[in-house]
């Protein structure tokens, strides 16, 4: 591998996508994308008798598919990199116990998805690992709770709110084989423009993925049209809108190729209640290693840049008054054959 | 007669309410806040029982009615006992919402299961 | 397929980032938050708060006529049938739908208070019945008004003693 401009890398190995995990729970089931995903569970509780134990559930059974349609065994993943929105990210941690595999934790809020793909990615190319595999999770209720208020409680949400996504996403990585593979990535630095509401994370996270698109840009000598599609991962739609007045008022031709987000695309707006879109670790997870890597298999898609964003607030330091500060990773995704 | 009266003073009030979170930008928690800091105020100023008299439950059933009775009850315990009463009063006159909440609540905590 | 291809000479690439100040990306955000639509939410608070108190106001009646209370008693059984009509509702999981439509409605009455309550006992449980249960009760935004909201009555009365200074002895 080596490093490009001052923060991205270039994976001249190449390492694979051998395959992917991604479940995801009912409600996730009734949006559009439902039939990319491996496993859509009926109840939110999935069967577990607490939301942080359905939490952990999701993560272990992600894993799990990730590695059996591989055709490896668990303890042939050297690393596990993984988080999740979680206090001391207990969901990963708990559900590692289960795998028993080495592990590394990330935190990067909703940017654990290409937070943990990149460090895989880099694991494999360096020659750390044969094999490494990247995890994320997230769930409703344990957000609500954690971040928010008891689930049960009755208060309005206002429409720039977002819904947490119920799910979980891996991806395991090889130094060959067939499937997509991980090209370059850039990591983010942590960028806050002092925006406080955190029933309004779009419009915090939105700079974050502005500064590290242009930054992947310049560090690779990249353009837009480099790509067939450049995908933030839960600005949904007020942060989405922002990033395009951002990119225009920086000059950036984000127009020669097309400009989604993952939390636009999870849920059907007009069916399901969630303001302004999803957000979640596991939003830019499943919709990544399901969706659009199935769009890729398909030959629709031939180079992709994934974008995930993330805020880093705690409930206390929002109640201490300070602002939302945000980061986001990007890892580029390119069908081919090793 | 009283139900119509209870009706349009209770909607006025969360009227209020709505307005302090929509247009003022409160979250819930301060809204209310200010609501029960209000009915305090009002039953200082001798408003809130004249209300309570014309429109019923309209004006005991939203919030600002406990702000209205923690003064109430630093009011009574004021007159009988001097300046100590308002430390003493204050719960006197609320305690049967409250025990009814606690109770009630950790009831539904045996017997209830979050739905998300 | 090149991974690093040059840019055509000539052509200056975006600067690497963000060059808006904090205070214009702000101003910028506020415009693109969706309006809220304050007018509907306040006619459905209104209808939803009032409906309440209409069933309160019943139930009240219920307690004069039926039960014998005095209309001054009757206060307190009224409130507390009402918090046990909320508190159900939580449990059902149906007060959180209300709530989302109704607003205020549904807060600023004394549902409210015990929903709040309610969906923090319910929620914690998985912590066990002492910390979690008991422990975070508390926890929904409730212990701020309670507190804040017997400061001010203390406050108002305090002003109310200087207003009537032959209280301060009592004995009335």
């Amino acid at each position: 591998m080596q490093l490009m401009g001052r923060q991205s890398w270039l994976f001249d190995r190449r390492p694979v996508i051998l395959a992917t995990g991604t479940v995801v729970g009912p409600f996730e089931g009734q949006g559009p994308l439902a039939a990319d995903f491996d496993h859509v569970h009926d109840e939110l509780s999935i069967g577990q008798d607490s939301w942080e134990k359905a939490e952990r559930a999701l993560f272990e059974e992600a894993a799990q598919l990730a590695a059996k349609k591989a055709g490896i065994a668990m303890d042939q993943v050297r690393f596990l990199v993984g988080g999740d929105l979680m206090n001391q990210i207990i969901s990963s941690t708990f559900a590692a116990r289960t795998l028993a595999v080495p592990f590394i934790g990330v935190f990067g809020a909703c940017s654990t998805s290409m937070l943990s793909l990149a460090t895989a990615a880099m694991l494999v190319d360096a020659g750390g690992a044969p094999y490494a595999m990247a995890v994320t999770c997230s769930h409703n209720a344990t957000a609500e709770k954690q971040f928010r208020y008891p689930t049960e409680y009755g208060s309005q949400k206002p429409p720039t709110a977002q819904f947490t996504v119920t799910g979980a996403g891996a991806a395991l990585l090889g130094r060959s084989g067939s499937g997509p593979v991980i090209t370059a990535a850039t990591i983010g630095k942590i960028v806050d423009f002092g925006v406080k509401d955190p029933f309004n994370m779009g419009a915090a996270m939105a700079p974050a993925a502005v500064d590290t698109i242009l930054a992947h840009m310049n560090d690779l000598n990249r353009s837009p049209d480099d790509y067939d599609l450049i995908v933030t991962g839960d600005l949904s739609k007020v942060g989405h809108r922002l990033a395009l007045e951002l990119f225009a008022r920086e000059g950036f031709p984000i127009d020669k190729t097309v400009y989604s987000d993952c939390g636009m695309m999870i849920y059907d707006y007009e069916k399901q209640n969630v303001q302004a879109g999803a957000s979640g670790c596991a939003c830019s997870a499943v919709v990544t290693y399901g969706h659009l890597l199935n769009r890729m298999k398909k030959g629709e898609l031939k180079r992709i840049l994934v974008v995930a964003t993330g805020a880093l607030l705690s409930t206390i330091s929002y109640q201490q008054g300070e602002s939302i500060p945000c980061i986001a990773h990007a890892v580029a995704i390119e069908s081919g054959v090793n | 007669m009283d139900l119509v009266r209870a009706f349009l003073v209770g909607g006025t009030i969360c009227l209020v309410g709505q307005l302090l979170m929509d247009v003022f930008k409160m979250t819930a928690p301060y809204a209310m806040t200010a609501l029960v800091v209000s009915g305090a105020v009002l039953d200082g100023l001798g408003w809130y029982d004249p209300l309570i008299e014309f429109a019923g439950a309209g004006a005991t059933v939203p919030i600002t009615s406990f702000g209205n009775a923690l003064f109430h009850g630093a009011l009574q315990e004021l007159e009988r006992y001097g300046w100590i009463g308002i430390i003493t009063g204050m719960f006197e006159v609320t305690s049967a919402g409250i025990s009814a909440a606690i109770i009630f609540s950790f009831l539904a905590a045996l017997v209830f299961r979050p739905k998300g | 397929m090149a991974q690093n291809r040059k840019k055509p000479p000539g052509k200056k690439p975006p600067g690497r980032g963000v060059s808006l100040s904090p205070e214009e990306y702000r101003t910028l955000a506020k415009q693109a938050e969706p309006k809220r639509n304050a007018f509907a939410n306040a006619v459905r608070a209104f209808l939803v708060g009032g409906l309440i108190c209409v069933i309160g106001q019943l139930v009240q009646t219920v307690y004069i006529e039926w039960f014998g209370f005095e209309k001054k008693e009757a206060g307190n059984p009224t409130v507390a049938t009402m918090i046990l009509l909320s508190v159900l509702l939580t449990g059902f999981g149906v007060y959180d739908k209300i709530a989302q439509w109704a607003g205020a409605g549904t807060a600023v009455p004394v549902t409210g208070f015990a929903n709040s309550m309610a969906s923090a006992a319910i929620e914690h449980r998985s912590e066990g019945f002492v910390l979690g249960v008991g422990g975070k009760m508390f926890k929904g935004g409730r212990p701020g008004r309670s507190s804040f909201g017997t400061v001010a009555a203390f406050l108002v009365a305090i002003v109310y003693m200087m207003f009537h200074p032959e209280l301060i002895k009592g004995g009335k």
